[in-house]
């Protein structure tokens, strides 16, 4: 239930970003969801990839700084209070969120959220239990 | 295991010691008096005469000698002796303005190979080693003046000179090198890129470095021993009055020990000029006394230091200096509080969470310093939450703090995007307008 997640350290230059995608343009690895957090002198890009093994590699090749780690891809509905309600149930058992983000998934009315919290496993057996589908990571890497 | 290059002049007493540096002074103050007329103005017009000076005590009178007064020198002026018998030309790197130009007679390379084989035998060198020279060869005294000391104990040289990283290990692998001589960030950076590349201490026979040409703290020689599986020493000198070789470290690796038979050194406070007693830190000041080509008098090294008299446990009688801890130009003066780029060093060093490589980036805004001070993340640190990072951000900027005794803005930059030095490191970047 768990899906890995590519971290890149990046400077705040013009371009850094595009360096990035380029790489993984010319070795034929597509983007599944990836977000980006800055300040005003670095930032980290978070990536979700089909081919997560040959991305880690490519990267570290060409010098990047990058950590792994492992991410929950939650289905929601697509609709008013879909996102309210993952956050009800994990609020609800104390479990805090360090970030999210989402994209829309390819069949219709279904968005897919990725929740990156500390504890991973407690996570999942929550939103499980509260009758939520989880992806694999298989599953969004193919999709 | 051969302790002393030169067991009677390292050994000697100090009432020998002194005996011989007096007669050797004579003999300086009376070839300058003689042959560099900037001297003879200097003495004339204080009204001393070189047979003045008896003791050294009188030699406190003696005016200094500034880098200002050597550039102004340019090229030969300060030369004793005519250029037919300078057989050698080094000149200083000139990060500091004009270059300033020295010569050496035949004496002089001769002396200056014997302070060297004291240097190298002290860190552990014997005729047995293979000894990779990784200074640059030219007209910094770095390379050409390890590379005569090395052949006078009769080790092995292999004069590879400064940069190519890549034929530096392969050679270092292929040849069997078992000494190293660099700067010591350039040994930091050879350990890294071992580390990368996956080349494990089987592979390589290094067993000993010496390290000089920029000032080191002693976290970082830790970092060098771990990261290269050697016993690490540093050496001091300075172009002006020879080049490396003018002070050494031994075994006991606490202060280097002076070539006093070849140099005198004082300790001064670098505002007034005022000579302070030993243990105290100030400005070293060195004077020549075998020097033939340009011998200079009290000659202001703006390297900041304090002497240990106290006997040192390897029996050597030379007092010892402690690690330059910046040079007085490479005091940095932000917010009105002194900041050495070595403090810096330390702190890092210090820090897994950080490669001991920054800049430090000075501004004005207003009338307000700003000190920035970029840093290079170690890779198993970086996390993808950004709270963690700013955690590390804040530890960074607490330990510093605590260490300067000023803020400064920390940038993360990633591993290896700092420039690393073959020759000295360029760390400060002082981008305050002091005209405005």
């Amino acid at each position: 239930m768990q899906v890995r997640q590519i971290s890149v350290f990046m400077e705040n230059r013009a371009g850094r970003l595009q360096e990035i995608t380029s790489i993984l343009a010319k070795a034929n690895i597509n983007l599944r969801a990836l977000s980006l957090a800055d300040t005003s002198d670095f930032g980290i890009l978070r990536l979700i990839v089909d081919r997560p093994d040959d991305a880690v590699k490519i990267l570290r090749t060409e010098g990047f700084t990058i950590r792994e780690n492992t991410v929950i891809a939650c289905a929601i509905a697509d609709h008013p209070g879909g996102l309210n309600s993952i956050l009800n149930v994990l609020t609800k058992e104390g479990i805090s969120i360090e970030y999210m983000y989402g994209f829309l998934g390819k069949h219709k009315d279904e968005a897919v959220m990725i929740i990156r919290v500390e504890n991973t496993e407690t996570a999942i057996e929550t939103l499980l239990e509260g009758g939520f589908t989880l992806l694999k990571g298989e599953h969004i890497y193919s999709m | 295991m051969v302790k002393y290059w030169n067991e009677h002049a390292e050994t000697m007493s100090r009432d020998e010691l002194e005996k011989l540096q007096l007669s050797r002074l004579n003999s300086t103050l009376h070839r300058v008096y003689d042959h560099v007329p900037f001297y003879k103005e200097q003495l004339d017009a204080l009204g001393i005469k070189p047979d003045d000076i008896k003791t050294l005590d009188d030699f406190h009178k003696i005016p200094f000698t500034t880098k200002a007064e050597m550039q102004a020198s340019y090229p030969y002026k300060m030369f004793a002796v005519p250029l037919d018998d300078i057989i050698r030309i080094h000149a200083s790197s000139g990060t500091t303005g004009q270059p300033t130009v020295v010569g050496y007679t035949k004496n002089d390379l001769e002396t200056w190979s014997e302070l060297i084989a004291r240097l190298l035998v002290a860190g552990g060198v014997t005729k047995k080693d293979i000894v990779q020279v990784s200074f640059g060869y030219g007209l910094f005294t770095g390379g050409f003046g390890l590379h005569y000391g090395i052949e006078k104990i009769g080790a092995t040289v292999i004069p590879l000179s400064s940069g190519n990283t890549d034929r530096q290990l392969q050679i270092m692998q292929e040849f069997g090198s078992t000494v190293i001589i660099c700067t010591p960030s350039y040994a930091i950076y050879l350990g890294e890129i071992l580390a990368d590349r996956g080349i494990g201490f089987d592979k390589i026979k290094l067993r000993v470095g010496c390290f000089g040409a920029e000032p080191w703290t002693e976290a970082m020689r830790k970092e060098i021993e771990t990261r290269l599986n050697i016993s690490a020493t540093d050496n001091y000198g300075l172009s002006e009055v020879m080049g490396p070789g003018v002070s050494y470290e031994c075994q006991a690796k606490d202060g280097m020990h002076i070539n006093e038979d070849n140099f005198i050194v004082e300790i001064i406070n670098p505002e007034n000029g005022e000579v302070l007693p030993y243990g105290q830190t100030g400005e070293l000041v060195i004077t020549t006394l075998t020097k033939e080509g340009i011998p200079v008098l009290r000659y202001r090294t703006r390297d900041i230091t304090s002497l240990l008299p106290k006997k040192c446990a390897c029996g050597r009688t030379f007092i010892r200096m402690t690690k330059p801890r910046g040079r007085s130009d490479d005091m940095l003066i932000i917010r009105g509080v002194n900041v050495f780029p070595s403090q810096v060093e330390t702190v890092l060093v210090e820090m897994a969470e950080t490669e001991p490589h920054y800049e430090l980036i000075v501004t004005r805004e207003g009338a307000l310093d700003k000190l920035e001070v970029k840093v290079e993340l170690n890779e198993n640190y970086f996390s993808d939450e950004m709270r963690v990072m700013h955690v590390l951000e804040e530890k960074i900027k607490n330990r510093l703090r605590n260490a300067l005794g000023l803020t400064a803005k920390i940038s993360l930059v990633a591993p290896k995007t700092i420039e690393r030095s073959v020759g000295k490191a360029k760390r400060v970047i002082d981008l305050r307008d002091y005209l405005a």
